[in-house]
C-alpha cells in the first residue's frame, strides 16, 4: 500500500473543485434546511438548472458565456418559483416529495430524445466553457507545491470556485444575522408564531427557496465549467444526498458548516476509495469479494450509512448546535 | 392569489415543455436542420423541400444514414419546408399528416431545428388509436395495481407512524430479489418461491421496524430526522443490492417469455391476466382484512387517531409492527409482479417509489383505500399518456399530476383536510 499517494490524494480532495461544488450546493441547502427548515430534496435540480442554463445559453441560444450565466441564474430562480408555488403552503414532507420528483422530472425532460435539439439528449452538451478559460489571467505553467500542483487553467478554476464559496458564505453570514435572517429562523422554529407577528411565512419561504436555489445553481455552474460538459444523468438524486450529508456532517445552521462538511466528506470518500482500490490491487481484498467497480458502490453505501448514523447519533454534525437541529414536523 | 399561481405555473410549465426558444447557429449563416427518425431508428433518404414564403424553391435536404438533414439558406426571412411523402420508405408515415409543411422564419445567423415526427399507419388512424388506447388502458390498470400493492404499506406506515418512508422502494426490491434468488439460485419453482418471498418481505418489513424505527420512536427522534434517516437507509440498501446483484436486469426462471392470447385486434400475455386477477383478489383481501378483522380495525384506528386508539386499549406498537409486516409483504408481491413484466433489477423499487408517492398523494396520504384509487389513476395515466407523449416522458406526466393535485386538492381524493396542516 502506497500511503504517500493515498494521503496526497486525500489532501487534494480537500480543495478539489468537486469539494467547492458540493460546498456551494450544501450552502444552498443550509439556507433551505438549516435556517428555514425547508426540506428540499431536489437541490440537484437547481444544479442542473445552472449547468444546463449555461450550456444551452451558449450552444443553443448562441449567447456569450457571460450572458449565459444570467440565463443559468434565471433558470434556477424560475425553478424555485415553480417548486415553491404548489408546495410552500403545505407541510414539510410534501415539499420533500415534490422537490425530489421535480429534480427527476427535470432530468427526464433533459435526457428525452424529444428535447435533444436543445439539451443534447442523454449525451448532453459540450464546448460551452471556453469563454471562462479565455479570460484566464494566470499565465501558462504549473502552480503550487507537492500534491497541490495545478495547471494554469486548474488554478484559475479553483480560484474562482473557492472565491464563490467565500462570497456565498459571506452572504449567508450577513443575511442570517440581519432581521430578514432572523425571520427565517423564526419560521423554522415556529411557523405560527412568525405568522402571528405579521410576517408572510409563504413569501419568506419563497425567498429562501430562491436564495438557496441560486447557491445550488452556482455549484452546478462550477461543475459544468470544470468538466466542460453537462450530461443529464450526472444530475440525478444521489447528488442531492451527497450535499445533504456534507451539510449535516459539517453542521447545519452554521455559516461554515457546509464548507467544512464538504471538505471532510470528500476527504473521507477519497480515503475509502483509495484504500480499497490499493488493497484490491495489492491483493489484500480478493477479487471475488470486491472488484474495482464495486468500490464505487461502497462509496454510496458509506454515504447512506453516514447519513443515517449522523442523523441518529450526531444531528448537529461537527460544529453545529444541537438546539438548532431540533426540527420536527 | 392561488388562481393566479395556478395560471402562472401552467404558463411556465407550458413554456418549459414546449421550449419555443429561438435557435442560433455556431457558424455564421442561416440554416435548417433536423433528424428523421421513428421508433425503429433513423430514417434515411427522406426529402424535405424548402421554399421561400413566396413559393420559390430554395433547395432540397435529404436525410442521411443517421437520419439527420440540414440545408443552408440564402439569408434571414420567412420559409416553408415540406416533407415529400413519396420519399418516405414503405410503412413509414408522418405521425401528423396535416403537418407535412412547416412555416417558419429565420433570423440572421440562426440554425433552426425542424421537427417532423414520424409514426406508423396514418390511414385508419382512429381505429388504430382506439385499439392502442384499450391496450394501454389494460396495461395501465395492471401497472396501477402493482403500484397500489406496493403503496398500501407506504400509506399505512405514514398513517400509523407519521413516517414518510423513502426506503419503501427498497422493500419492493428486497422482495423481488429474494424471490429471484429463491427461484434462480435454489431452483424453486416461481409459485412457491413467491409465497416464500412474500413471507420474507413481510419479515423484512418487521425487522426494519424492530431494528430501526421502533428504537428511534423510543428515543423521540423527530419525524423530519426520521425522514432523512429513511433516505440514508434507501441509498444504503439500494447500493447493497447493486453490490450483490450487479447492474443488469434478470428474468425469473418461469413465465419470462409467453406467447400472447389474441382476441381480434387485442393481444394479452397470460401472465398479465394472472397478475391483474391475483392483484384484484389480494387487494380485495387486504380491504376485507382492514374492514373486518380485529387487527385491521386496529390499524385503521391507529391511523385515524393514535392517542385515542392507545387509550382505548390498542397496543399501538404491536399494530405498527403488523403494518410493517403487511406492508413489506405487499411490497414484495408488488415487486414480483413488476419483475414479471419488466424483469428484476437493483433499482426497480426506486423507480416505483416516486410513482407510489404520486399515487398515495393523489389518493390521500395515510389512507389505505386512497392509495389504491390514487395508484390506479397514476398507473393508467402513465400508460395512456404514451398515446400523446414519447414513452421516455411517461413518468413525467404522472409526477406533474401529483404536483397539480397538491395545488388544487392537497388532501387528495379520499383524504381529510386536517391531515395537510
Amino acid at each position: 500500500m502506497d500511503w504517500g499517494s493515498i494521503l496526497s490524494n486525500v489532501a487534494r480532495a480537500a480543495i478539489d473543485e468537486f469539494t467547492a461544488v458540493f460546498a456551494l450546493a450544501a450552502i444552498g441547502l443550509n439556507i433551505h434546511f438549516g435556517y428555514t427548515g425547508l426540506l428540499n430534496f431536489g437541490q440537484v435540480g437547481f444544479m442542473a438548472a445552472g449547468a444546463f442554463g449555461l450550456a444551452i445559453g451558449v450552444t443553443y441560444l448562441g449567447l456569450s458565456f457571460w450572458l449565459s450565466l444570467l440565463v443559468a441564474l434565471g433558470a434556477s430562480v424560475l425553478l424555485a418559483l415553480l417548486l415553491g408555488l404548489p408546495t410552500l403552503r403545505l407541510r414539510a414532507d410534501y415539499l420533500a416529495i415534490v422537490t425530489i420528483a421535480a429534480s427527476e422530472i427535470l432530468r427526464f425532460i433533459l435526457r428525452s430524445p424529444s428535447t435533444r435539439e436543445v439539451t443534447g439528449g442523454s449525451y448532453g452538451l459540450t464546448a460551452f466553457a471556453q469563454g471562462f478559460y479565455r479570460v484566464n489571467p494566470i499565465p501558462p505553467g504549473d502552480y503550487g507545491f507537492g500534491p497541490f500542483t495545478y495547471s494554469a487553467n486548474e488554478t484559475w478554476l479553483l480560484t474562482v470556485a473557492w472565491l464563490l464559496v467565500v462570497l456565498a458564505s459571506l452572504s449567508v453570514w450577513l443575511t442570517m444575522r440581519s432581521p430578514w435572517g432572523r425571520v427565517l429562523k423564526a419560521i423554522r422554529e415556529e411557523e405560527d408564531a412568525a405568522t402571528s407577528l405579521g410576517k408572510s411565512v409563504y413569501s419568506y419561504k419563497m425567498q429562501s427557496l430562491i436564495y438557496g436555489g441560486v447557491m445550488g445553481s452556482l455549484g452546478g455552474l462550477v461543475l459544468a465549467v470544470s468538466t466542460q460538459s453537462v450530461q443529464p444523468d450526472v444530475y440525478s438524486t444521489p447528488i442531492t444526498f451527497y450535499a445533504y450529508l456534507a451539510l449535516i456532517l459539517g453542521g447545519t445552521a452554521r455559516v461554515l458548516g457546509p464548507v467544512l462538511g464538504s471538505m471532510v466528506f470528500w476527504m473521507v470518500l477519497s480515503l475509502s476509495d483509495n484504500v480499497l482500490r490499493q488493497a484490491i490491487r495489492a491483493g489484500h481484498i480478493p477479487e471475488s469479494i470486491m472488484s474495482g467497480t464495486q468500490v464505487g458502490q461502497v462509496r454510496f453505501m458509506l454515504v447512506g450509512l453516514g447519513l443515517m448514523l449522523l442523523m441518529i447519533f450526531r444531528p448537529q454534525g461537527i460544529v453545529g448546535d444541537r438546539r438548532e437541529m431540533e426540527l420536527d414536523a | 392569489m392561488r388562481r393566479v399561481g395556478v395560471l402562472l405555473m401552467t404558463m411556465i410549465m407550458g413554456w418549459l415543455l414546449v421550449g419555443v426558444m429561438p435557435a442560433a447557429a455556431q457558424d455564421a449563416s442561416e440554416s435548417v436542420r433536423g433528424t428523421m427518425q421513428n421508433a425503429d431508428g433513423p430514417v434515411e433518404g427522406v426529402e424535405i423541400v424548402v421554399q421561400t414564403a413566396e413559393g420559390e424553391e430554395v433547395g432540397v435536404a435529404t436525410s442521411g444514414e443517421d437520419g439527420t438533414f440540414s440545408l443552408d439558406l440564402p439569408g434571414p426571412g420567412d420559409y416553408q419546408a415540406t416533407v415529400q411523402e413519396g420519399s418516405l420508405p414503405e410503412g413509414v408515415t408522418l405521425r401528423n399528416p396535416d403537418r407535412a409543411t412547416l412555416e417558419f422564419s429565420i433570423r440572421s445567423n440562426q440554425s433552426r431545428p425542424l421537427l417532423f415526427p414520424l409514426g406508423e399507419g396514418s390511414r385508419n388512424v382512429q381505429s388504430r388509436m382506439l385499439i392502442t388506447a384499450v391496450q394501454l388502458l389494460i396495461e395501465g390498470i395492471q401497472f396501477g395495481l402493482i403500484i397500489a400493492m406496493a403503496a398500501i404499506g407506504l400509506s399505512l406506515i405514514f398513517g400509523t407512524t407519521g413516517l414518510v418512508n423513502f426506503a419503501h422502494g427498497e422493500l419492493v426490491t428486497f422482495g423481488a430479489l429474494s424471490v429471484w434468488a429463491i427461484n434462480q439460485l435454489f431452483g424453486v419453482h416461481l409459485i412457491p418461491a413467491v409465497i416464500i418471498g412474500v413471507i420474507v418481505g413481510g419479515l423484512g418489513g418487521m425487522a426494519m421496524d424492530l431494528g430501526l424505527w421502533r428504537p428511534l420512536r423510543r428515543r423521540g427522534t423527530g419525524l423530519i430526522a426520521m425522514l432523512v434517516v429513511s433516505i440514508g437507509l434507501s441509498i444504503f440498501l439500494r447500493y447493497l443490492f447493486l453490490y450483490f446483484f450487479e447492474g443488469r436486469t434478470r428474468p425469473f426462471a418461469q413465465y419470462a417469455v409467453q406467447s400472447a392470447w389474441v382476441f381480434g385486434p387485442f393481444r394479452i400475455v397470460p401472465k398479465d391476466v394472472v397478475v391483474i386477477v391475483l392483484s384484484l383478489l389480494i387487494l380485495g383481501a387486504v380491504g376485507l382484512m382492514l374492514q373486518k378483522t380485529k387487527i385491521g380495525k386496529a390499524m385503521r384506528a391507529v391511523a385515524d387517531n393514535k392517542d385515542l386508539a392507545e387509550s382505548s386499549g390498542i397496543d399501538v406498537e404491536r399494530v405498527i409492527l403488523w403494518v410493517w409486516g403487511v406492508g413489506g409483504g405487499l411490497a414484495a408481491l408488488g415487486g414480483v409482479f413488476f419483475g414479471l413484466s419488466q424483469q428484476v433489477s437493483w433499482q426497480m423499487g426506486f423507480i416505483l417509489l416516486l410513482l407510489m408517492f404520486a399515487g398515495v398523494i393523489l389518493g390521500g396520504l395515510g389512507t389505505a383505500y386512497g392509495a389504491l384509487v390514487g395508484s390506479l389513476v397514476i398507473g393508467v395515466f402513465v400508460q395512456m399518456s404514451t398515446l400523446f407523449v414519447s414513452p421516455d416522458l411517461k413518468n413525467v406526466g404522472a409526477l406533474l399530476v401529483m404536483v397539480l393535485v397538491l395545488l388544487v386538492r392537497p388532501q387528495g381524493i379520499l383524504g381529510k383536510k386536517q391531515r395537510v396542516g
